[in-house]
């Protein structure tokens, strides 16, 4: 076997294990969906069904002081970070098992002890509070990187801009991802802007900026990885926009008619599922292996949900408990 | 995550002259000496000094953990949540409360959930001080009395200290406790109330009223800064043969809810003295609880406080519309002598 042999062999083994990895996030947002529309899960639940690329792309660069802030689309975030998929289950279904213990629910999951500081139900209020985590190792001897993941909708609040600014001024660890749909919920994000190339503002804060394929994790690997570096090294935040695509509505009930044509079309195309397949079929993994990812992980979600149902829901007589000290 | 981890508290105890600011000065100095995870920061108050002088020295003295910020009360707030998650004890300053409200979001959305929601997994040991009220010539935007808005918050404590003395004090225990904390200073008192103030001791527990007069006629609950009007109002009444029992509860969260039923009790008559406007002000929170508790009252209660305007600038026209010691004895009378 050539070094060239040896690379490409290593390649593809990362794009499987890639695929794998979106398949476990697109499962279990699947399997979400179906116990929503059953009446098993309650309330307003958003999914990501086809940004898993830029997750999963991250999940590697996330470092054991590191600390990552989602939004209330942050599922894959989660299990991006490693917390069991049972226990995320368990916490949208209300239960006590959940990672929350049914305070949470689908759009505040917390697990600080994977790095994973939370979703967030405010638009853009993650921005700041990673600012703090930043500070935070400024003066607790890590090395921590802050990641702020939000959505394109998130680059029009006042709170991001603060954040941006704080971040820079300070020159603070901090990575503020912003995950580009094109919809600001219902809204077409270019519509609401006079520069839809969001990246361009970093020049603004004074800090480095960039637009990547958020399809490809090995794409955001790399430019993320180098934005994690330069934070780690204490060269401050940068803006990382990640193109990527929701193929489903903004929540579980949205009629998402607002498409525009051809979209959907493109978006089929382009999805890390659909790339990750093409680029393993053409460097000859089999079919076999290809669709092993997605059943591994369906079997695994069947099980980690079914797991999830059978434990008893939230007590109500604890539901005044951690108010306080 | 486990709570900070905090140093044990100095015990050593001195007294000093000091005005309200510089207790302040020295609350803050203290908790910077003895809380490694202390950090001080906003708008203008390391270089500076701050507007008001009080934090004047604390950069010289403790370096990087004190520093100037951005005119940016989003990201002021919103990163001492973050780093208060990940083990950090920030205490930041929002110059006027008026201004607290471009960042509520991460006060009331952010801050209050953090250890409800995580189940205590996290914690936020925020200290937020503030100030607020009316003073000569203060306009509109910063004047307001805006207690009664983080009140309607639960997992937030809140304090407003009046003397020199519960400057220091609260704002000790509020550092110290692992719950956020607004503590809500005044800045007219910053030069004032120069006196005694013990140093050092024992750390207080967030809680507690003080009772500022004795009397047997009727109970009066007030805070802030309108304490000293409600203590003239009942000098005045006292030569005239009214006697006010003055309670001024410094913590508003918790609040001495079980004192205050026993004095109303004990005196039959509750009258409640705020700054703040009266409709939905916390004054009708203090009238609901007694009420509540089945207090049988000789008097329906009185509430003093703004009555439900804007501030405006002129001091007449502020006079025209906030209660001063005279108004308040005078409705206070009054009110008894229509029981």
């Amino acid at each position: 076997m050539t070094a060239t042999d040896a690379a490409a062999g290593s390649a593809t083994a990362t794009a499987l294990a890639d695929l794998r990895q979106v398949w476990r996030m697109r499962a279990f947002e699947e399997r979400v969906r179906e116990l929503r529309l059953a009446g098993d899960a309650v309330g307003s639940i958003h999914l990501g069904i086809g940004q898993e690329g830029v997750a999963v792309g991250a999940s590697g660069l996330i470092g054991p002081d590191d600390a990552v802030f989602a939004t209330y689309r942050g599922h894959s975030w989660a299990i991006a970070c490693g917390v069991e998929p049972e226990a995320l289950f368990a916490e949208i279904l209300g239960r006590a098992t959940g990672v929350n213990g049914g305070r949470g629910g689908s759009a505040h999951l917390t697990a600080p002890g994977h790095g994973f500081f939370g979703e967030n139900s405010i638009v853009g209020a993650g921005a700041p509070i990673a600012c703090g985590a930043a500070l935070a190792g400024r003066h607790d001897g890590t090395d921590r990187v802050a990641l702020t993941v939000f959505g394109d909708g998130a680059m029009n609040q006042g709170a991001v801009h603060e954040a941006m600014n704080f971040a820079a001024a300070f020159s603070l660890p901090v990575v503020f991802l912003c995950e580009n749909n094109s919809w600001s919920e219902l809204t077409p994000i270019d519509e609401m802007v006079g520069q839809p190339e969001l990246f361009r503002r970093a020049a603004g804060y004074g800090m480095p900026g960039e637009r990547i394929d958020g399809n490809d994790p090995e794409q955001v690997r790399d430019r993320l990885g180098d934005a994690f570096e330069v934070a780690r090294e204490g060269g401050g935040p940068t803006l990382v926009e990640a193109m990527t695509q929701r193929l489903v509505g903004h929540y579980i009930g949205d009629a998402d008619q607002y498409r525009r044509p051809g979209e959907r079309e493109r978006d089929a195309e382009n999805e890390p599922v659909a790339l990750l397949t093409r680029r393993l079929r053409d460097a000859g993994t089999s079919d076999d292996d290809i669709a092993g990812a997605e059943r591994a992980a369906r079997e695994e979600m069947e099980s980690a949900s079914a797991a999830a149902l059978a434990a008893p829901l939230a007590d109500p007589t604890t539901a005044k408990e951690h108010l306080y000290a | 995550m486990p709570d900070t981890a905090v140093s044990p508290a100095s015990t050593a105890t001195e007294t000093r002259e000091l005005t309200y600011g510089e207790a302040v000065n020295a609350a803050l100095r203290r908790c910077l000496d003895e809380i490694p995870e202390t950090l001080l920061y906003g708008e203008d108050i390391a270089t500076p000094g701050g507007v008001f002088g009080v934090t004047r020295g604390l950069r010289r003295d403790f370096g990087d953990r004190v520093f100037d910020t951005p005119i940016s009360e989003s990201a002021i707030l919103g990163s001492a949540v973050g780093a208060a998650m990940l083990g950090r004890r920030p205490i930041v300053e929002i110059m006027w409360v008026d201004f607290s409200l471009v960042a509520f979001d991460q006060v009331v959305n952010q801050l209050a959930n953090v250890r409800y929601v995580s189940r205590g997994e996290l914690t936020a040991p925020v200290t937020i001080r503030t100030q607020q009220g009316s003073a000569p010539g203060a306009c509109a935007q910063h004047s307001q009395s805006l207690e009664a808005l983080f009140l309607h918050v639960p997992g937030l404590r809140v304090c407003m200290p009046w003397t020199a003395q519960d400057a220091y004090d609260l704002l000790v225990a509020a550092v110290h406790s692992d719950d956020p904390v607004l503590v809500i200073e005044n800045r007219t008192l910053y030069p004032t109330g120069k006196g005694p103030v013990r140093l050092g001791g024992p750390v207080q527990t967030p809680g507690g009223l003080r009772v500022r007069r004795k009397g047997s006629d009727a109970t009066v609950v007030t805070w802030g800064a309108m304490t000293a009007r409600v203590l003239e109002a009942a000098a005045t009444l006292a030569e005239q043969g009214i006697s006010l029992e003055v309670l001024e509860t410094v913590w508003l969260n918790p609040f001495p809810t079980d004192e205050v039923v026993a004095s109303a009790a004990r005196t039959g008559a509750l009258a409640v003295v705020h700054e703040a406007n009266t409709t939905g002000g916390f004054g009708a929170e203090v009238v609901a609880r007694v009420a509540g508790a089945g207090v049988a009252l000789r008097v329906p209660p009185l509430r003093l406080g703004l009555p439900d305007s804007r501030v405006p600038a002129a001091p007449s026209l502020v006079a025209g519309l906030l209660p001063g010691a005279g108004d308040i004895s005078e409705s206070v009378r009054d009110w008894l002598h229509s029981a």
